[in-house]
C-alpha cells in the first residue's frame, strides 16, 4: 500500500509539483493543519503579510512581474472575506491567481460556526471557477485543476476552500502527469484566413493604428517581442492601454503614448480618425473607448483576444482573431516575411501623410505643464524618478488616482511585466502589497510604488511585511494632501465643493516610516528633488518617501465623460467651454 | 435593453430585442446553478423562466433551460460567458419562433367548488393535454402542457371556476425531427 498523506500535505505536494515557491498568507484557525505542515517543505516560502487583502495585492504583484501564478492562504471567514477585493481586482486584470482558503469542519458547514461564511458563494462571481473540497479523494484533483483553470485562456484567480477536517483526513497521493500548458493551441480559433484578411486590410490602409494591451503582457515576454517586430515591419503607429505599457518601448517614435481618459492627445486623436485599428489583446474598456457611438467612426476594427466573449462585447469588429496574442502575432510576422511584403516600405507613400497629420498632434504636446520653482509639481517628480531611475531595471507599482496617471503618462516603460497597476477595478492601496509581492520575485531589482497619500495609508501595514523580509521597496508618495482624483472631479462636476476629499490629520510619514524600522525621507522644494530621489535610490532597506507636491494640480489631458476622442481637455485654461453636461455628469 | 453595455452607451442606436431559448448542458455540481443564474443577475441579463434537472445520471449532466430577452449582441454576450463556465459542457441558443424547435411548459392548477365549476374548468383545459391528478368532491388538480401565453391566459379564464392556485414550471425546449442540439 502506498503512503498515505494528511489533506495539508497533500496541498503542499501539489504546491511543489506546481513549482511554487512563494506563498502569500496570514493563518487562522481554520487552516493550521496547513500551517502546520510548513516546516516540512524547505522548497516553499512564506510570506507573511499584515492584512488579507495584502496577501492577495501581493501575490498579484509577483504574478505580474513574474509570469508564475500567485499562491494566497488564508484562513475562513474574515480571512476569505478580506481577500475579495483583491480576487476581484485579479478578475478585472486577468492576473493568475490561486486562493487556499481554510474553512469550517465539513460537518459545522451551515450551521453558522465561528469564523465560517459562504467563501465559494461570496467569492463566486469574482473569480474565474472556485471549489469547496467536501472529500478528501477530490483534493489533489482540484487543486491542479484550479492551477490549469488560473493559468490557461484569459488568466484569473480561482479559490479552493478546504474544510479543517478534510486537511487533517489521509489520502495516498501520486504525482500527476501536468499537462502541457494549454495557453497556446487548443484555444486558438482564428486561421490562416484572418491573418490574409488582415493584411489585405493593412494593405489597403491609409490611416492604420494599432491598440494593444494587457493580453501582450499577459502573452508572455515572448509577445512583446513578436509586436516589436510587427510594429516595426509595418512601420504603423502604436498606442497603448494602461495595461499594455511597457510590451512596446515607450521611448520609441512609433510610440504615440497612452490613449483613453487621461491618454495623448496624439494618440486619442489617432484612435479617432484612423482607418484601420488594430486591437491587440486589450478589450475596449470604457476608459479607452469614451463615448461609444462615437469612437473611432471611420474604422475597419481588428480585434486579436485570447476571451471569444471580448469580441464584440463592447465594440463591433470586423475581424475578429481568437487565440494567443504571441502566436497570433507570430503567424502575423510570418506571413508579412514569407509573402515579402515590406509594409514599411510599399505603404510609406500611402501612410507618410498620416504620420504628418501624428506629428502635427504631437506639437501640442499634450503631457506638458506648467513647471514651478516653489512647488514640486507632481508630474515633474514622476519624470525626475524616471530620468533617475530609467538606467536601472526598475519595477513600478501604484496606486490608483491622479498620481496613477501620472506615473503612466511620465514613466517610460521599454519591458513588458515592469508596471503594475490596478486598472479594470481601481484598487486604492494596491501599489504597496504589490510592491511586496515584485521585489519577492525580483530581490535584486528596484521596485518603486508610485503612490497617493489616501491610498498608501489604506494598506500602509504591509510596510511590517517589508522590513520583516528585508525587502528594500520604494514607496514615493506625491502627497498633494487630497484625494486628488476625486477632489478634480468634484471641480470639473461638482461646482468646487470638495465634499471630504482632503486628506484631514496625515501622518507624519517620516516618523511612520521610522515607526515601521525603515527610512523616511520628505522633499517639498524642487531644488532638493533630484538629491533626495537618489538618496532614496541608493538606500539598501525599504523606503517611505514623503513628496509634497502642488495640492491644487489636476491630471490632464483629459476626455471629459461622455465625450468622443476629439473633444479632449487638453489643461486647466481650457476647462471653461468643455464643461462637462448632461448625460455625462451621470457617468464615472 | 441597452446594447452595447458600457458606461459610456447613451445609445443612440437601438437594436431589436428577441426572445430566445438558451439551454446549457453542465455538470451536475453544488453550486452549478449558482453559477449560470448568478452570471445573468451579475450581467444584468433577465430570466424569463428556468427549468433545470439532470438528464444523464451516468455523466452526471444536468439541462438548464432558460427564456430570456435580448438583442443580438446581449444573446452571443450570454452564450460566450456561459460557454467560459467550467462546469458548462456546450450552450444553444434558440429564437423563440423558430418553427424547428418545441417549447413545452407545464402547469397545475388546483380548482375548488361545485361539481359544475369543476367541469367547466375541465372542459377548458382539455385542448392543453389535461390530466386529473388529483380528485374530491370539492376540489380538483388539473395538469396542462402548453406555451408560455396559453397558460397565462388559462390562469386568466379559470379563475371565474374556482381556481385557488397555481404552479408552473418554466420551459423546456427541444428541436423536431431526428436532429440533436450541437
Amino acid at each position: 500500500m502506498s503512503k498515505l498523506y494528511s489533506g495539508a500535505e497533500v496541498v503542499f505536494k501539489c504546491l511543489e509539483d506546481q513549482g511554487v515557491e512563494f506563498i502569500f498568507g496570514y493563518p487562522g484557525g481554520a487552516v493550521l493543519p496547513i500551517y502546520d505542515e510548513l516546516k516540512n517543505h524547505s522548497s516553499i516560502k512564506h510570506i507573511l503579510v499584515r492584512h488579507e487583502q495584502g496577501a492577495g495585492h501581493a501575490a498579484e504583484g509577483y504574478a505580474r512581474s513574474s509570469g508564475k501564478p500567485g499562491v494566497v492562504l488564508v484562513t475562513s471567514g474574515p480571512g476569505a472575506t478580506n481577500v475579495v477585493t483583491a480576487l476581484t481586482d485579479a478578475y478585472m486584470d486577468s492576473v493568475p491567481l490561486v486562493c487556499i482558503s481554510g474553512q469550517v469542519p465539513t460537518h459545522l458547514i451551515g450551521t453558522d460556526a465561528f469564523q465560517e461564511c459562504d467563501t465559494t458563494g461570496i467569492t463566486r462571481p469574482c473569480t474565474k471557477h472556485n471549489w469547496l473540497v467536501k472529500d478528501i479523494k477530490d483534493l489533489s484533483k482540484t487543486l491542479h485543476e484550479a492551477f490549469r483553470v488560473a493559468t490557461t485562456g484569459r488568466p484569473g484567480p480561482v479559490l479552493v476552500d478546504i474544510p479543517k477536517d478534510i486537511q487533517f483526513a489521509k489520502i495516498s497521493y501520486s504525482k500527476p502527469k501536468i499537462q502541457k500548458k494549454l495557453n497556446g493551441k487548443s484555444l486558438n480559433i482564428f486561421s490562416q484566413k484572418d491573418i490574409d484578411n488582415l493584411i489585405d486590410l493593412m494593405n489597403k490602409s491609409k490611416k492604420p493604428i494599432f491598440y494593444s494591451g494587457g493580453g501582450v503582457i499577459n502573452s508572455g515576454p515572448e509577445a512583446s517581442e513578436s509586436l516589436r517586430e510587427l510594429v516595426q515591419l509595418t512601420g504603423f503607429p502604436i498606442t497603448s492601454t494602461l495595461q499594455g505599457l511597457g510590451a512596446y518601448p515607450g521611448d520609441d517614435n512609433q510610440f504615440l503614448g497612452m490613449l483613453g481618459m487621461h491618454g495623448t492627445y496624439e494618440a486619442n486623436n489617432a484612435m479617432h480618425d484612423c482607418d484601420l485599428l488594430i486591437n491587440i489583446g486589450a478589450r475596449f474598456d470604457d476608459r479607452i473607448t469614451g463615448k461609444i457611438d462615437e469612437f473611432s467612426p471611420n474604422s475597419k476594427k481588428v480585434h486579436i483576444d485570447i476571451d471569444p466573449s471580448s469580441i464584440n462585447k463592447i465594440i463591433k469588429v470586423d475581424l475578429a482573431l481568437v487565440g494567443d496574442v504571441n502566436d497570433v502575432l507570430k503567424g502575423i510576422n510570418k506571413t508579412l516575411k514569407s509573402k515579402k511584403i515590406d509594409l514599411n516600405k510599399s505603404n510609406k507613400q500611402k501612410i507618410s501623410k498620416w504620420w504628418e497629420q501624428i506629428q502635427k498632434w504631437r506639437t501640442k504636446n499634450s503631457l506638458n505643464f506648467k513647471n514651478s520653482d516653489e512647488n514640486i509639481k507632481p508630474q515633474h517628480a514622476v519624470q525626475r524618478l524616471y530620468e533617475l531611475t530609467k538606467d536601472k531595471d526598475t519595477f513600478i507599482t501604484t496606486e490608483v488616482g491622479q498620481h496613477q496617471m501620472w506615473a503612466a503618462q511620465h514613466y517610460k516603460f521599454n519591458k513588458p511585466n515592469r508596471w503594475m497597476t490596478s486598472g479594470g477595478l481601481g484598487t486604492m492601496g494596491y501599489g504597496l502589497p504589490a510592491a511586496v509581492g515584485v521585489q519577492i520575485a525580483h530581490p535584486k531589482k528596484l521596485v518603486i510604488d508610485i503612490a497617493g497619500e489616501a491610498s498608501v495609508l489604506m494598506t500602509m501595514q504591509e510596510m511590517s511585511t517589508a522590513v520583516q523580509y528585508n525587502l528594500p521597496i520604494k514607496i514615493f508618495i506625491l502627497n498633494n494632501q487630497y484625494m486628488g482624483m476625486v477632489r478634480q472631479w468634484q471641480e470639473l462636476l461638482h461646482e468646487k465643493n470638495y465634499s471630504e476629499s482632503y486628506s484631514e490629520a496625515l501622518p507624519d510619514f517620516i516618523k511612520l516610516a521610522e515607526a515601521y524600522g525603515c527610512k523616511g525621507i520628505m522633499a517639498d522644494k524642487p531644488s532638493e528633488l533630484d538629491e533626495k530621489i537618489k538618496e532614496m535610490v541608493q538606500f539598501d532597506g525599504p523606503v517611505i518617501f514623503d513628496c509634497r507636491v502642488d495640492p491644487n494640480e489636476n491630471c490632464f489631458p483629459m476626455i471629459p465623460s461622455g465625450k468622443p476622442h476629439n473633444q479632449m481637455i487638453l489643461g486647466p485654461s481650457e476647462k471653461e467651454e468643455n464643461k462637462i453636461t448632461g448625460k455625462g455628469k451621470a457617468l464615472v | 435593453m441597452a446594447n452595447p453595455k458600457s458606461a459610456y452607451s447613451v445609445s443612440t442606436k437601438k437594436e431589436k430585442s428577441d426572445k430566445h431559448i438558451i439551454v446549457v448542458w453542465v455538470d451536475n455540481e453544488a453550486g452549478v446553478l449558482a453559477r449560470v443564474v448568478g452570471l445573468f443577475s451579475g450581467r444584468g441579463y433577465n430570466i424569463e423562466s428556468l427549468a433545470v434537472a439532470e438528464v444523464d445520471a451516468k455523466k452526471n449532466i444536468s439541462r438548464i433551460t432558460i427564456v430570456t430577452t435580448g438583442t443580438p449582441q446581449v444573446i452571443d454576450q450570454i452564450k460566450l460567458q456561459l460557454r467560459k463556465l467550467v462546469p458548462v459542457h456546450k450552450v444553444a441558443d434558440f429564437k423563440r419562433n423558430d418553427k424547428s424547435v418545441i417549447f413545452k411548459e407545464m402547469a397545475l392548477f388546483k380548482v375548488v367548488g361545485n361539481s359544475n365549476k369543476i367541469k367547466k374548468a375541465i372542459n377548458a383545459c382539455k385542448k392543453y393535454n389535461a390530466v386529473i391528478l388529483d380528485k374530491t368532491k370539492k376540489s380538483n388538480v388539473i395538469q396542462i402542457t402548453a406555451l408560455r401565453r396559453e397558460i397565462d391566459k388559462m390562469s386568466k379564464n379559470l379563475k371565474k371556476f374556482g381556481l385557488v392556485s397555481v404552479s408552473r414550471t418554466g420551459a423546456v425546449a427541444m428541436t423536431r425531427g431526428d436532429k440533436v442540439f450541437n
